[in-house]
């Protein structure tokens, strides 16, 4: 079989990060080729790159495709070139029927008027290929996440497609729409479409991959065979996660007081959904001064769990038991919360932690204005000193806290954020990816900070993407996967294989 | 440990405010929002001969713009706070039938009657508010709702007639004076006082800001700046002033308008209830997430604009002196505008008490300015239209421009 795509010493750059550094992929025809990674390894750059969405010129190296040199300036061109890309989050109309999302943007039409019978019928012979009974009249709102997925292929098989890529395509699929989705997969590829899958999932990998390519750190580590031998887990852990780590934490040292902060049975439902649970079973604690982290791969419902804790931002139903220094602490509101002596740093800064229109001043002081104000008038001067505080304790670089927040950097926002919750003073803080998408010194400083808070005897539950950084960090160490936690690892015990194997084996 | 400094942090270390120029253009919004009220005042004086700073007409506007500068007051609150209210025109309209109605036909004392109708307008408020605020429910439809249902009650209640006129008690809510305490009335001595008294608490107040701010190294207006922006605020009130004072002094209204505005003013820019409010229309989620009661802040806004619209219904109904069905029609857009024209964002979060009143007698001067011209009611709705986008566009433009 020869090459279909060839990806040459792609490089692509963004301010600051290297994401990908002299990346090659050769995927051959007809075959089904895996991709796979820690998340942030590069996978879904690569795809972007691939795909037109960074397009030829913003990035370095060569894409050879079908024997010529493909310059995509954009997603219509690779779809042109019969390059589909399925992203993770569907991308489906959900109030529009099966046939309409299937021709979207590709309407069977005749000078911009519909043609109804020839979109109906060419939808059936489509949803036929990909096993999908549903009329096409059907709106994608009423069916379930497994058959939207069928959908998204067969709207990628109306146009022409020859090199299919889904990124995490059983996510969120239960067990058996993700096996009819592999079989789908495999029946495509007998029809001779090619197709690139991303996944966590290593036994699904094996089960339907040709070649398997293990990306870390924006580099390829490694591509194995996989026809005709038996590639182990372990050997893809391996691959996946094998890096050294040195120096890029602070020294800690652990002093576990008191008990600080306990729950049990934690339980959620999804707040639209209520038959489905996000969160089940959780059980966890955390004493005075450590730092304890959850791992888990997107999606597994850690934000949700933190979230749910922190005055009962996401979800429904919720239900279980709370402790802080052992006596049951109610957590119902976040101004509760807040009180009860908690403080959750949000995963999406730019959404959900800061007011990015608002000054430094503002931010700091917003979740805890009774610090600089009596009877609810504001002391402006108070206000300023406090902040003035913080900027020199953090760090934060700015020539004046009356600097608007949206024009800092990552790590001068995070640390904006930081300052926030440390001036409401709590006595559990719960970090949600402390150090997403900000560089290497801040990270550093970060870290420090975390171990500071803990010297100082609070509480720190984190929860984290990078595994290294769980492990540089935490005292001990959650495995959650799918909803619950499957495993609870010591630092001494932890190790990346170990973290990744309870969450692919579970 | 190493410092790696991105790009980005690079350009946070150029200080902001080098040099004067490029402080004007970061504050354009701020000046050219009084500068705009005076070159619009400066031009009709010259366009109308002379008429439109006549100590009558001057008092006249005022009147004129009480009753929008005050519901201004509330929608400035309810845009910060990331919703819009389109109800207070019908609100407004229904609360002076509701009084001409009390006094006119049930013959209720005139205080019951003020009391009734500004309870009243809390009780609107409150009932729109907790749709928007408890139910999520988009305030454009809820106030939408709210505009045709309060339409229709004052046309029920006045059963389609006018009805007036009212008390001279309660016409002096709006078309009364301050007497002279000094017996001199022309000019009228207490006016003067009153103006220079505010003229030296905006003075002093502005400097103890500065001090302070100096103080923390967060001052950046340029000296001169403050010198020249404190005279002409300063020159343009004592002129005004003295112009009212040549009539018949100080309206009361202008009385209730000054008090609600250091009110409002002190409330958006110096409690923790106004911090909440911008924070609500900064960040909704990220506000509840700071522990802010989003929802009944929502809700305490809408009560508020219902209560201003009330205030508002009585002062209208007190200087018409009748209370008619049409009262109060397409009055919200004038309103909306004004805010709007005063540098509030439609995104909420962003706009300041100031601005609004300032935005409401930019609408006010070209009403009166133009009518004094002659110019037809249609041509002035296109140019009140034009000016309002115009005002929107250099706000987009400038933020823009800063990026």
């Amino acid at each position: 079989m020869s090459a279909l795509l060839e990806m040459r010493g792609i490089t692509k750059t963004f301010p600051g990060v290297k994401a990908l550094d002299q990346v090659n992929l050769e995927v051959r025809e007809g075959e089904i080729h895996a991709l796979v990674g820690e998340n942030g390894a590069g996978k879904s750059t690569l795809m972007k790159v691939l795909s037109g969405v960074y397009p030829h010129g913003s990035y370095e190296g060569d894409i050879l495709y079908a024997g010529n040199p493909a310059e995509f300036g954009g997603i219509a061109d690779s779809e042109r070139e019969g390059i589909i890309i399925i992203h993770q989050e569907l991308a489906l109309v959900p109030l529009l029927s099966i046939a309409e999302n299937i021709f979207l943007g590709n309407e069977r039409a005749t000078s911009g008027v519909m043609n109804w019978h020839e979109t109906y019928r060419r939808s059936e012979e489509l949803l036929r290929r990909v096993g999908l009974k549903d009329a096409p009249g059907t709106l994608v709102d009423k069916i379930g996440v497994g058959k939207q997925q069928l959908v998204e292929i067969a709207k990628a098989l109306s146009k022409e497609v020859r090199l299919l890529i889904l990124d995490e395509p059983t996510a969120a699929l239960s067990e058996g729409d993700s096996q009819a989705l592999l079989d789908l997969i495999l029946e495509l590829k007998t029809q001779g479409v090619t197709s690139i899958i991303i996944s966590h999932k290593l036994n699904e990998v094996r089960r339907v991959a040709d070649t398997i390519t293990v990306i870390r750190d924006g580099s390829t580590v490694s591509t194995i065979d996989a026809r005709g031998q038996e590639v182990t887990e372990d050997r893809i852990v391996r691959d996946m996660v094998g890096r050294d780590m040195s120096q890029r934490y602070p020294e800690r040292t652990r002093h576990a007081g008191e008990m600080l902060f306990e729950v049990a049975d934690w339980q959620v439902t999804h707040p639209e959904h209520a038959d489905r649970l996000v969160v089940h079973d959780v059980g966890f604690n955390v004493r005075a001064g450590e730092v304890v982290g959850i791992a888990g791969l997107m999606g597994s419902g850690r934000t949700e769990l933190a979230m749910s804790l922190f005055g009962r931002s996401y979800g429904r139903n919720i239900s279980g038991e709370a402790k802080i220094r052992g006596k049951p602490a109610d957590l119902s509101t976040v101004a509760r919360a807040i009180d009860a002596g908690l403080a959750y740093v949000t995963e999406d800064r730019k959404e959900l932690g800061l007011i990015l229109d608002e000054t430094i001043r503002t931010n700091i002081t917003l979740s805890h204005l009774d610090g600089v104000s009596r009877t609810g008038v504001l002391n402006e001067a108070e206000e300023t000193k406090v902040a003035e505080k913080y900027r020199k304790a953090m760090g934060i670089r700015t020539p004046s806290v009356m600097q608007r927040v949206v024009n800092l950097s990552g790590g001068n926002q995070q640390k904006v954020v930081l300052s926030k919750w440390l001036f409401a003073n709590p006595d559990m803080l719960i970090l949600d990816e402390p150090t997403r998408g900000i560089d290497v010194g801040a990270k550093y400083e970060i870290y420090n900070l975390i171990n500071e808070l803990s010297a100082e005897g609070r509480g720190v539950l984190m929860i984290s993407s990078e595994m290294p950084e769980l492990l540089g960090m935490c005292d001990r160490i959650y495995v959650m996967n799918e909803g619950t936690f499957v495993g609870e690892l010591d630092a001494a015990e932890a190790s990346q294989e170990r973290i990744m194997s309870l969450i692919v084996t579970d | 440990m190493t410092e790696t400094v991105s790009h980005e942090e690079g350009q946070e270390a150029r200080p902001a405010g080098k040099g004067l120029m490029h402080y004007l253009a970061g504050h354009m919004r701020e000046y050219g929002l009084l500068f705009a009220l005076i070159a619009i005042m400066i031009f009709f004086q010259i366009v109308t001969g002379g008429t439109l700073m006549r100590p009558i007409n001057i008092t006249n506007l005022v009147l004129q713009n009480s009753y929008i500068v005050i519901m201004a007051l509330g929608m400035l609150i309810v845009i910060v706070g990331g919703n819009i209210d389109l109800s207070v025109g019908s609100v407004m309209g229904f609360i002076g039938a509701l009084a001409a109605v009390m006094i006119v036909n049930w013959e209720v004392p005139v205080f019951w009657t003020i009391l009734a109708c500004l309870a009243m307008g809390l009780v609107i408020g409150a009932a729109q508010g907790y749709w928007v605020a408890y139910w999520a429910i988009p305030s454009f439809i809820v106030t939408l709702a709210g505009m045709l249902v309060f339409r229709g009650l004052s046309l029920w209640l006045l059963e389609g007639q006018s009805v007036g006129p009212f008390p001279r008690s309660f016409q002096s809510l709006s078309t009364g004076f301050i007497p002279d305490v000094f017996g001199v009335d022309r000019p009228n001595v207490t006016a003067l006082a009153v103006g220079i008294v505010c003229v030296a608490v905006i003075v002093w107040a502005g400097l103890r800001k500065r001090a302070r701010n100096a103080e923390y190294g967060i001052e950046d207006e340029p000296l001169p700046f403050f010198v020249v922006r404190n005279l002409i605020v300063a020159g343009a009130f004592m002129f005004l002033v003295y112009k009212l004072s040549t009539f018949r002094g100080l309206p009361n209204v202008l009385i209730t308008m000054g008090i609600l505005f250091i009110v409002y003013a002190f409330v958006t820019e110096q409690t923790t209830l106004g911090r909440r409010i911008y924070a609500l229309g900064g960040n909704r989620k990220a506000a509840k997430l700071s522990g802010i009661a989003t929802e009944r802040l929502t809700f305490l806004t809408f009560v508020n604009m219902g209560f201003l619209a009330a205030l508002a219904g009585l002062v209208f109904a007190a200087r018409l002196n009748t209370a008619t069905p049409k009262a109060g029609f397409a009055l919200e857009l004038d309103v909306i505008a004004a805010v709007f024209i005063g540098g509030a964002s439609m995104s909420g979060g962003v706009g300041k008490i100031v601005g609004a009143v300032v935005g409401a007698f930019i609408m006010g001067v070209m009403n009166n300015g133009m009518s004094i011209m002659g110019i037809g009611i249609d041509y002035q709705q296109v140019i009140k239209g034009l000016v309002l986008l115009a005002a929107v566009i250099f706000d987009v433009y400038n933020k823009q421009k800063q990026g």
